[in-house]
């Protein structure tokens, strides 16, 4: 479904330019969730915003549903791929309704049933019919985040790309949106790739994943090399023992 | 005349935070009462759960229209309560410093900062520039950086957030604080170098003896890190737990939060969901 090959991306020019990404390539399936796990810097978000079209300027071939992708993207490009952003507070425009939000995208694919679909998208992320006429300013954290992913569901797309899609939740909210994009996944068959910080989340939400360190991928794996605590790669171990608690005795490893 | 049992370091009784505004009367912490000593402390609590004005209240910087009331507030032997905004000037960084959550915001962006550590020791100790700028050099190496000649006259945007958490820990150690606040201290931080920020802490309550009161919202690391726990929720403290009884804990409200963290060793299943109760928020607790 999505193929990246010696993905490529620098940012400004000469001798300071920043080599964001270095020769990244990755496949992932029809209906397979796919985990990018990095600290910041390691360029995990960069790879996510060259698939959606959001960054122009990068090397390499991306693949997306067998077609090749260039700088610029058509419109069907974006039915078949959405994504969902890390900060629900920054992601929604302020002075737009729910409603507006939701429809936006709607009117601009020329999709009709604008109502019908508004409201389905609201069932579906658990939100009731009484939010569509509210304001962001309205909403928590998670039910903006709800809305962020019924955007995003509403143009009924089959990736959908996921930017640290809980890091700004409290825990018990973050189990709310796993939960919800675990069902939405399945029910709509969706292909997912997951950009996030925390091994836990990845985990939880993926059969495959790729560690990134300093613009290039360290090491894949399936989930199970996670769940078992047998990464090979030293960076890998290193991460892994780091998101399992404070130890002093394991910090002094680190060097 | 002393009293016959040592005093903790930090007493805390009744203490309430209520901001009052035209429509209603918002109460961020509802009387709460706990001590603290040379020890690891934790507050853990999710965003609104009143921690943080906890913390803001015990250094008297709520912003208004907050109203602090306590029948109780106590630091090494000061009454906050009576204190005046002079006092208050001596006890913030002396007695109690507080490292707030992201030292992009905490530094000031104009100033090399080896001088603001050297400004921070100078406001409550009486030394000469030179005396002042080997105590920052030597609070720059108690934190591990290692170039504090470079680091010095560095400025807080030539820093990355790892280097400029430590500065802020160096420039809060400075003046030798009974207590530190910490108020997430590692969140914006990768997990390595939290783990190195947390080291450095760690050594740092165990070498002077300073107590530390530790703010986060993630329990695990508290419970890992902090001699105890105690777990806040709508302005009240639940349950106090010693940390490494964690998985013990007995309030619905912690149980729903530890088993809502997604875990390596059970992949794949329908997270449990949290249910709040509204009797947590009156302190009828069905558990006991």
């Amino acid at each position: 479904m999505i193929e990246v090959d010696l993905l490529d991306v620098r940012f400004g020019r000469g001798p300071k330019a920043v080599h964001a990404v270095r020769g990244v390539s990755f496949k992932v399936a029809k209906r397979e969730t796919f985990g990018i796990v990095g600290e910041s810097g390691s360029g995990k978000s960069t790879v996510l915003r060259v698939l959606s079209g959001l960054l122009h300027g990068w090397t390499g071939q991306v693949a997306i549903d067998g077609k090749p992708q260039g700088r610029k993207r058509a419109k069907a490009f974006h039915k078949l791929v959405q994504m969902v952003f890390q900060d629900p507070f920054a992601s929604l425009h302020p002075r737009h309704t729910v409603d507006r939000l939701l429809s936006e995208p709607i009117a601009i694919h020329g999709l009709g049933n604008a109502d019908g679909r508004i409201a389905r998208a609201l069932d579906e992320v658990g939100l009731g019919r009484e939010f569509r006429f509210r304001y962001p300013h309205q909403l928590s954290g998670g039910q903006r985040q709800r809305i962020a992913i019924a955007r995003a569901l509403i143009l009924e797309p089959r990736i959908l790309l996921l930017d640290e899609p809980t890091s700004a939740l409290d825990v018990s909210i973050q189990a709310e949106i796993l939960n919800l994009l675990m069902r939405v996944r399945a029910e709509h068959g969706l292909t997912c790739v997951l950009v996030s910080h925390n091994l836990a989340v990845v985990a939880h939400l993926c059969d495959r994943l790729a560690v990134m360190n300093a613009g290039t991928v360290v090491e894949e794996m399936p989930v199970d090399r996670l769940r078992t605590g047998t990464p090979r790669e030293p960076y890998t171990r290193q991460l892994l023992r780091a998101s399992q608690g404070y130890d002093r005795k394991v910090v002094e490893t680190f060097g | 005349m002393p009293d016959a049992t040592p005093e903790p370091l930090l007493t805390v009784e009744k203490l309430r935070v209520r901001f009052r505004t035209p429509t209603r009367v918002v109460e961020a912490v509802r009387g709460i009462s706990f001590a603290v000593g040379r020890e690891k402390v934790g507050i853990v609590g999710e965003s609104g759960s009143g921690k943080s004005m906890t913390a803001r209240a015990l250094l008297r910087l709520v912003p208004p229209p907050g109203e602090v009331s306590a029948d109780r507030l106590r630091v090494a032997g000061v009454d906050l309560l009576a204190a005046d905004a002079k006092t208050m000037r001596d006890i913030r960084g002396r007695r109690i410093s507080m490292v707030l959550q992201d030292p992009k915001f905490s530094l000031n962006p104009v100033m090399a900062v080896g001088r603001q550590i050297a400004e921070a020791y100078r406001a409550h100790h009486r030394a000469s520039r030179t005396d002042a700028r080997r105590r920052a050099l030597e609070m720059l190496r108690a934190v591990r950086i290692r170039d504090p000649e470079r680091v010095y006259d560095a400025y807080p945007h030539e820093v990355s957030g790892g280097m400029g958490q430590r500065i802020m820990i160096a420039m809060m150690l400075a003046p030798d604080p009974d207590l530190l606040i910490a108020d997430e201290p590692t969140s914006a931080l990768d997990v390595t170098v939290q783990m190195q920020v947390l080291a450095i802490l760690d050594d740092l309550v165990s070498r002077r003896g300073m107590g530390l009161l530790f703010i986060s919202h993630d329990l695990d690391l508290v419970a890992s890190f902090c001699d105890r726990v105690l777990v806040m929720y709508g302005g009240r403290i639940v349950e106090t737990v010693d940390a490494a009884n964690l998985h013990a804990a007995r309030h619905p409200y912690t149980r729903g939060l530890l088993a809502a963290v997604p875990r390596l060793d059970r992949i794949g299943t329908e997270l449990p969901v949290l249910k709040r109760d509204p009797a947590w928020l009156t302190g009828e607790d069905p558990a006991r």
